[in-house]
């Protein structure tokens, strides 16, 4: 196999650095989970995880006791953070299945090195997102009557409702993300497995692999269902974000009841979930040293997305002015008006700052080869993101067809605690994974290999 | 053969060469081979002929049950068991069912295909004769391995070895049963 000459500039475009093995790829991963020695980083990480869960619990803990009243919901806006939080969450985690499913089903091979942790980070992020609905019941102990279930009651959940139809998108969405995940680490946990030295560890990552041994066998068959399962995975998470924005368009609030929320808030969940990815790959390649891995390019290639995504959404801000101003209607008028000169003008000129100004920077190369400037420019928007579903929410709610009934949203203490809470719970989650599963799915990296390719005289 | 085994097995350094032996394996008419190797290779699947499982299908199956059943649950619901006359409107509302019963369709159907995944490959397992050999554990990082069974017809521990010792691996070794 003959070695080019690789030019150190061309090496950065690449989606592997040159120089790796399958064996320093399985050694590089393997070891940020099997090593006792754990840095700094991830104890300072998993310990504002961990304070920030226990305030959630606190928070969590005083809503069980004392009922909803604790949030800033009143009549009109019903729906506050908790919503906003729920639609949030859900879009980050998009993203990730759309590396895992929708790039893998069209060959994009740098897609390889970042899934297992975007999957990850899909988990977690419907984990945070499905909290919200529940809390928000008021009886939360009562979240199973929002499944139909054969009862005593002779009542059963209203199919008509797009409430409904978020229960069985979000369920399935979290349920398949989960399988998808867990088939992607079993060949990896088989690698864990045979490479601790720790006998807990060996049966533990031993029961997980179920015995993979990597059969030729088992490989075809498992190729075709990673096929099969992106194949699913790929209608269904445009689905579940389409189901979400259901719950906006299909009521008649103005400023929610409009035609062109799926496409909008599914570019938007894409959007925030790729400044999600990009805000956790940035600390972590530093922080253990997989640069050659995780290379510029994988981070240039997320900007890219980044930014078309965010052109998208702000093609959906113009038409929503548009929309507004065509329909001819006065409560459609009103409430755009209201977005952007009203009591939340603060809020909705800083999300356009965030989500449309700011992220115009990616045109340039400069900024997209520069991981700080990238990693500041995902923290502003994923602020952008979270805004624009605020100020959607809140100021449709606050001032809709009657002025007798307006009122003003006003957080409380209660809401930012449990919505700081679940940035906590991501966290910890998160840290918790880095440090027991593998981070990057080392079998697919090991594909990327030059030395994967089977050579001509294989034929022979 | 004095002492049983379950096949012998040969270790070989890159793909390339797994895929080569593979063919040549074939050629010389054993049936019963199987390799290992840290990743998917699809040389390898031509190889040794592995194109076809059920797998599509038992998907399909899936999906379709898991689409029936989310729209007869809805219709069971709202036209049986619990109707609501909304205006007069029809009770049988089937465009308000299309979303449950696509995400029914896709919850069944990746049900199906994982379940399916470890079915057809006889996971989980945890013995298999394989693991045996010490070095074994390489398969999982960067070493490629072909092992012939001992159930192959054409299976005799010395040809077959001398046979495996020519395609040049690293290493032959005999898997205890």
């Amino acid at each position: 196999m003959a070695d080019q000459q690789i030019d150190p500039h061309v090496a950065s475009k690449k989606i592997i650095a040159p120089g790796y093995t399958f064996g320093t790829v399985t050694d590089q991963i393997a070891t940020v989970v099997l090593t006792k020695r754990t840095p700094v980083f991830w104890f300072v990480g998993f310990s504002v995880g961990l304070v920030l869960l226990l305030m959630f619990l606190l928070a969590v803990g005083v809503l069980f006791a004392k009922g909803v009243g604790i949030w800033g919901i009143r009549t009109p806006v019903m729906w506050g953070f908790a919503i906003t939080n729920f639609v949030w969450w859900i879009g980050i985690g998009h993203a990730g299945t759309l590396i895992s499913a929708i790039l893998l089903l069209l060959n994009q091979r740098w897609r390889n090195s970042i899934n297992r942790f975007a999957e990850a980070m899909t988990l977690f992020a419907v984990s945070c997102a499905g909290m919200f609905p529940i809390l928000h019941l008021g009886r939360p102990w009562l979240a199973y009557w929002l499944f139909p279930y054969p009862n005593t009651m002779g009542v059963q959940p209203n199919f008509r409702s797009p409430l409904v139809w978020d229960v069985f998108a979000v369920s399935t969405y979290a349920t398949v993300s989960l399988l998808f995940w867990f088939v992607g680490l079993m060949p990896d946990l088989a690698t864990l497995r045979d490479r601790t030295h720790n006998r807990f560890a060996r049966f533990a990552y031993g029961t997980l692999a179920m015995g993979w041994r990597g059969s030729a066998r088992h490989w075809s068959i498992y190729e075709t269902a990673s096929l099969l399962l992106a194949g699913l995975a790929t209608p269904l998470v445009l689905s579940v974000h389409t189901v979400v924005s259901f719950d906006f368009t299909i009521a008649i609030v103005p400023g929610w009841h409009s035609t062109f929320f799926p496409p909008y808030f599914v570019a938007g969940a894409i959007y925030s979930g790729f400044a999600m990815v990009l805000a956790l790959a940035i600390p972590l390649r530093a922080v253990y040293g997989l640069e050659g891995l995780i290379t510029d390019k994988h981070l240039e290639n997320s900007a890219k997305v980044m930014l078309a995504t965010g052109l998208i959404v702000a093609y959906a801000y113009m038409m929503e002015f548009f929309n507004a101003w065509y329909t001819t209607n006065p409560y459609e008028h009103a409430a755009i008006w209201h977005r952007m000169f009203g009591p939340y003008k603060f809020s909705y000129w800083f999300l356009i700052t965030c989500n449309i100004l700011a992220p115009q920077l990616l045109w340039f190369k400069r900024v997209r080869s520069k991981p700080a400037l990238l990693f500041m420019s995902s923290i502003v928007v994923l602020i952008g993101m979270w805004l624009e579903r605020y100020v959607i929410i809140v100021s449709s709610l606050a001032q809709d067809y009657l002025p007798s009934s307006w009122s003003i949203f006003q957080a409380t203490r209660w809401d930012w605690m449990t919505y700081i809470g679940t940035i906590g719970l991501f966290l910890f989650l998160f840290f918790l994974f880095i440090r027991l599963l593998p981070m990057i799915s080392i079998f697919e990296v090991r594909t990327l290999l030059p030395q994967a390719k089977v050579g001509e005289e294989a034929g022979n | 053969m004095n002492k049983p085994v379950y096949g012998l097995m040969a270790e070989f350094e890159n793909p390339s060469a797994l895929v080569a032996a593979a063919r040549a394996a074939r050629e010389k008419g054993y049936r019963k081979l199987d390799a290992y190797t840290p990743f998917p290779i699809e040389e390898l699947t031509d190889a040794l002929h592995l194109h076809h499982n059920k797998l599509p299908l038992i998907v399909l199956i899936g999906g379709i049950l898991g689409g029936l059943t989310g729209y007869l649950l809805q219709y069971y619901v709202t036209v049986i068991y619990f109707p609501i006359n909304v205006a007069g409107r029809p009770l049988h509302s089937w465009p308000a069912y299309i979303i449950i019963t696509f995400e029914m369709t896709i919850l069944f159907a990746a049900i199906s295909c994982v379940l399916g995944l470890l079915a057809l490959c006889g996971l989980p397992m945890p013995y298999h004769p394989t693991f045996n050999v010490p070095r074994f554990a390489l398969a999982s990082r960067n070493r490629f391995f072909l092992c012939i069974q001992a159930r192959d017809p054409l299976f005799d521990i010395k040809q077959t070895s001398d046979f495996l010792e020519s395609l040049e691996p690293r290493e032959v070794s005999e898997v205890a049963p």
